[in-house]
């Protein structure tokens, strides 16, 4: 790295190779086991066979049938990719969140994401039924909508948006939506299965629809808020210091809430409300590789989509052919699985 | 033309006016001491030429009037050091040290070879290079307070504001820090303005004092004219006697009444 010979602990070191080819071997390890196990059981041998054949140059032929081979390319390859969009988006937009509100609580859902999705969801439902093409729609217009109406808010109440305001903002907007949002669930009680399984989350999807749906925001949310890891280890020095050097802490919080929104939006309409991965993956990269967020941005996007193609693995499979939410999955194998880090863990959040 | 002016400054918070109309000039390579008694604006007028908060009247960095400069721009005119900065524990004293560099990156930017090495540089200037490693929660307050500085440093700005940086050092480490500043100030001609609450040691180190209360202006020049006994009971009521020290210099030391003590 440029810089090394000036200083032999180098200190100025951003994402380390080592910690980049971990995750990196990590997330493959969870994309290939994702696509190995199902409720079907293929032959490990044969669907990387199939795999292989795929890859330029390479030809084999994996003895698959047909409907095996789409069970692959349209079942458990879409899914797979499905899980790490959603997870690499929800675990970037709460590092983002956790650093421009200075919160170790923040996660994507901070704003009303979440309550504004829910809304428009179960107006989805109980209008069209969840069968719909109509209801991710409206979900993340509702996610929008919300984010929209916390960041109005901030800024009239006093305080010019500054971070704490912002998030009292949402918290009162995220009770008015799921005031609404449960009235609107008694009204139509016949509906609450499905309205509580869609909170619930599930990442269900046959073919590629669900991905060419939510890759536009996710790509776009997850690029923005990754060129924004510099700013926010900027932000960590507090606004007004932030502010002296240069940076205004409403500007990056803005463009970063405007990113996080989108991409959170879209992976809620495809995924549910998933809980745990956006508050837990950053937190656990940071006490794995460092509080700087030039580490903790790109390690929690690989660390978020391994973790949720796991999750999703589990949830698939545990009960299998039924399916477990995957809200529960993540938090059940989330929970634990953070204490024993944060247990162990060498640098916490800073003071 | 470096340095700062200012001309009729005010800022109120809510209402509350803490800085009255203060006329201000240092030029670059002086070196001015805040001084006065808590709650006098010392604070309120560094932030004000900071640009943090909102001020009235104009204030001129650098031959530029501040509220016509972009932050960015402003940033790379004025290095402020706060009384009391946020040091995120587990970042490194180098990755504190390289945010001072922030000024001179485009929005999206990262930062260039040449920035590290500044950013290491300012922590050498400041005989802080084997702390580079270190993270800040790590730090003694000596350290710290160097660390802060080596920021300012690499920051790169013409004007130089300190709210109290002496504050919670020993003695030693007080007159290393300012003996650091000095040294700055000697080098690269920079524009010094700090707040101090020592007043031997303001009198020892800088050009000239400005003494503030109650957000105004009450004396101004060299430490002989401005440290008079009328002058310094504005401290609270402090009971002080002037002295002078082996080499001549101002010396203002406490003195305790004595029960019993006719004054």
């Amino acid at each position: 790295m440029s810089g090394a010979g000036l200083n032999p602990e180098r200190p100025l070191r951003r994402v380390g190779p080592l910690a980049l080819g971990v995750a990196l071997v990590v997330l493959l390890g969870a994309v290939l086991a994702g696509l190995l196990v199902g409720a079907v059981g293929l032959s490990p041998g044969r669907v990387l066979a199939e795999l292989a054949d795929r890859l330029p140059w390479v030809s084999i032929d994996s003895g698959l049938t047909e409907q095996q081979s789409a069970i692959v390319w349209e079942l458990r390859l879409p899914r797979v990719v499905l899980a790490g969009l959603v997870g690499a988006t929800l675990a970037a937009a709460g590092a983002a969140y956790q650093g421009v509100f200075r919160n170790p609580l923040a996660d994507p859902y901070l704003l009303g994401v979440a309550a504004g999705a829910g809304l428009g969801a179960t107006l989805g439902i109980v209008s069209v039924g969840s069968a719909s093409a109509v209801v991710p729609a409206v979900a993340f217009a509702g996610a929008v909508a919300a984010v929209a109406l916390t960041y109005a808010l901030g800024g009239v109440a006093g305080g010019g948006r500054a971070g704490t305001t912002l998030i009292l903002a949402g918290v009162a907007v995220a009770a008015f939506f799921t005031a609404v949002q449960t009235f609107v669930q008694q009204r139509h009680a016949d509906t609450v299965r499905e309205v509580y399984s869609w909170i619930l989350g599930r990442l269900s999807t046959v073919g590629w629809t669900e991905v060419g749906l939510l890759a536009p925001y996710a790509v776009v949310s997850v690029v923005v808020l990754l060129l924004h890891r510099r700013l926010l280890d900027v932000l960590a020095v507090g606004e007004e210091e932030a502010a002296t050097l240069g940076v205004s802490a409403s500007r990056v919080r803005l463009l970063v809430v405007a990113a996080a929104t989108l991409g959170t939006a879209g992976a809620v309409a495809v995924g549910g409300l998933i809980g745990f991965v956006g508050l837990v993956v950053p937190h656990i990269v940071r006490l794995l590789a460092g509080s700087s967020y030039r580490v903790i941005l790109p390690l929690s996007v690989l660390g978020g989509a391994a973790f949720l193609v796991l999750a999703d693995l589990g949830a698939r499979t545990v009960l299998s052919p039924a399916e477990v939410p995957i809200g529960v999955i993540t938090a059940f194998v989330g929970g634990p699985f953070f204490a024993v880090v944060l247990r162990s863990g060498r640098r916490g959040w800073g003071p | 033309m470096n340095g700062i002016r200012g001309r009729g400054i005010r800022v109120a918070y809510n209402g509350l006016v803490a800085v009255a109309g203060v006329d201000l000039t240092v030029e670059p390579g002086e070196w001015v001491a805040l001084v006065g008694p808590n709650g006098s604006g010392k604070t309120s007028l560094l932030r004000a030429l900071a640009g943090t908060v909102a001020a009235r009247g104009e204030i001129e960095i650098g031959g530029h009037a501040l509220v016509s400069l972009p932050r960015r721009r402003a940033a790379r005119l004025v290095a402020l050091v706060p009384q009391h900065p946020v040091l995120p524990g587990g970042m490194t004293a180098a990755e504190y040290v390289l945010l001072g560099r922030t000024p001179h990156l485009g929005y999206w930017a990262g930062e260039g070879a040449a920035d590290r090495r500044l950013a290491l540089a300012a922590l050498e200037r400041l005989d802080a290079a084997s702390l580079a490693g270190r993270p800040l929660g790590a730090l003694s307050g000596g350290e710290r307070q160097r660390v802060v500085l080596a920021r300012a440093v690499a920051q790169d700005a013409a004007v130089l504001l300190l709210d109290e940086p002496t504050a919670s050092l020993d003695i030693g480490h007080q007159q290393q820090v300012l003996d650091l500043v000095e040294g700055l100030r000697r080098e690269r001609s920079i524009a010094v303005l700090g707040a101090l609450h020592d007043l031997t040691l303001a009198a020892q180190y800088a050009d000239r004092l400005v003494l503030l209360d109650r957000g105004r202006v009450v004396a101004e020049g060299p430490a002989e004219a401005v440290l008079t006994p009328e002058h310094l009971t504005l401290f609270s009521g402090a009971r002080v006697a002037l002295l002078r020290g082996p080499g001549g210099e101002l010396v203002v030391s406490p003195r305790r009444d004595l029960p019993g003590e006719s004054r």
